[in-house]
């Protein structure tokens, strides 16, 4: 067991290492995320009419379409110089592979939203700190993480990858973002935990769905 | 069929009625191989023969559409995992990360394979393969030989009984491909069995203790190094391949 968790720390921390040389993801995702939030926060303004109806949406927008081409980039790097069949050379279950990958796409995911909605937050007058808003972007970022990860891998092997991965992930991902859009309404507009629950327990039931399943099919997914 | 081979069969690799067919195109028919255990075999063949898509399926990278493989007595398809620990494979694909430097490569391949003491084993590899110099460097920085170099000491870095190189010396400069031959020359030094396929007739031969050569998928030629010389072989491959008709 401590071999196998030393074997996805292995496979995250070259992820990590990688990204933090070539900022190739974060930079790229940041921008675009940055971008749809500018565009809708000029085009629908700060009135709370607004905020309540369409912020939910707008953030989760920014943070669902910044995320896939992030999740692009995860196996790309990985078919370059044929470095999959590297990985897959190594005496490891597919499934290390797996979630070694996932927990890097996962910190990706993770640090663009937790950069993009302070300013997010910013641009609609809302409060800054929303400790329920991190819960529900943590959750929903595992989610999109899980079936991302699967996907991008699936992607990686197609010519058309970049359109590919968008039309394959999207789809499977609806009930993450409209849990995730649910959620974050009642939090935005102040209101209580029971307003948001029904919606993270969905999200916590696909979270731990996605990942059974990405898991056990993760390897016929990369296997030629 | 018969997969409980005992773990002590004298065959490195056994291979039988081996088929792989993308789609339409059969790539492999029915290959049957044997290489003794610390036996290097050297597989020539003209491009699209199979060279690539044979050493893929002995790696187990890829699955056989048909036939079995046997590495250490062991059937590849029940333990796959248990394999990859005794075997490696160079390509002319380095499968290093290039924002890596060279030591962070090895780490981490090291860990993936469990190398016990790994800096020791690291310092050991690289100066085998002449990179004590440049082991800080990332690898994107290295040349296309010093890159070569830095790949084998990551395919022999957990010690591998057996030793794939799939067209090891393609797109390196002359002085570059003579550093990389010296190395593959002293490789298995008795102790590794070694399966290389090439183009290069000459480099082969120094290489090989016996020869195969495909061609459209099959085993057309088969001999022991002794039993040819240079400028037979020649005409030996010639005549088996397309080349020659």
């Amino acid at each position: 067991m401590n071999k196998t968790f030393t074997k996805i720390f292995a496979i995250f921390w070259k992820d990590m290492l990688t990204e933090l040389r070539t900022k190739e993801i974060i930079v790229s995702v940041l921008v675009f995320a940055l971008l749809v939030l500018v565009i809708f926060g000029f085009t629908f303004g700060a009135g709370l009419e607004v905020t309540e109806m369409v912020a939910p949406g707008i953030l989760w927008v920014a943070l669902t379409f910044g995320g896939v081409i992030g999740l692009n980039r995860i196996f790309a790097v990985e078919k370059e110089n044929s470095r999959l069949e590297g990985l897959m050379l190594c005496p490891v279950d597919r499934a290390v592979i797996y979630w070694g990958k996932l927990a890097g796409s996962f910190t990706f995911m993770l640090a663009v939203a937790f950069v993009i909605t302070p300013i997010f937050l910013a641009l609609f007058n809302l409060p800054i700190f929303l400790p329920r808003l991190a819960l529900i972007i943590i959750l929903a970022t595992l989610g999109f993480a899980a079936v991302g990860t699967l996907f991008s891998a699936l992607a990686v092997n197609t010519r058309a990858r970049d359109i590919m991965l968008p039309v394959l992930f999207l789809p499977v991902v609806v009930p993450v973002i409209v849990s995730a859009v649910k959620a974050t309404g009642p939090v935005l507009a102040g209101g209580p935990w029971g307003d948001m629950l029904t919606w993270l327990q969905i999200l916590i039931a696909f979270d731990i769905i996605y990942l059974v399943v990405a898991t056990l099919v993760f390897e016929f997914v990369v296997e030629e | 069929m018969n997969k409980d081979i005992p773990v002590a069969s004298t065959w490195a690799i056994e291979a039988r009625g081996l088929e792989k067919s993308f789609g339409e195109h059969r790539a492999l028919r029915g290959i049957d191989l044997k290489v003794t255990r610390n036996e290097s075999l050297v597989i020539f063949g003209p491009n699209g023969a199979g060279k690539t898509t044979l050493l893929k399926i002995l790696s187990t990278l890829v699955k056989p559409s048909a036939g079995s493989v046997w590495l250490d007595g062991i059937d590849i398809r029940d333990k796959s995992a248990q394999i990859r620990h005794k075997i490696s494979l160079v390509s002319h694909q380095t499968f290093l990360y290039d924002n890596l430097t060279v030591f962070e490569n090895l780490k981490f391949y090291g860990k993936m394979y469990d190398v016990a003491d790994l800096e020791k084993r690291i310092k050991e590899v690289i100066a085998w393969v002449q990179l004590e110099s440049r082991l800080h460097d990332r690898a994107g920085t290295l040349s296309r030989g010093l890159q070569q170099r830095a790949s084998i000491a990551r395919a022999v870095l957990h010690n591998p009984s057996i030793l794939f190189l799939d067209e090891p010396d393609v797109g390196l400069d002359p002085h570059a491909s003579a550093m990389v031959r010296d190395i593959l020359g002293s490789i298995n030094s008795g102790s590794r069995t070694v399966v290389m396929t090439t183009h290069n007739l000459e480099r082969g031969l120094e290489l090989g203790d016996s020869i195969v050569i495909l061609d459209r998928g099959k085993v057309v030629y088969q001999a022991t190094r002794e039993a040819i010389s240079e400028v037979n072989f020649r005409q030996i491959y010639d005549r088996y391949t397309e080349t020659g008709r």
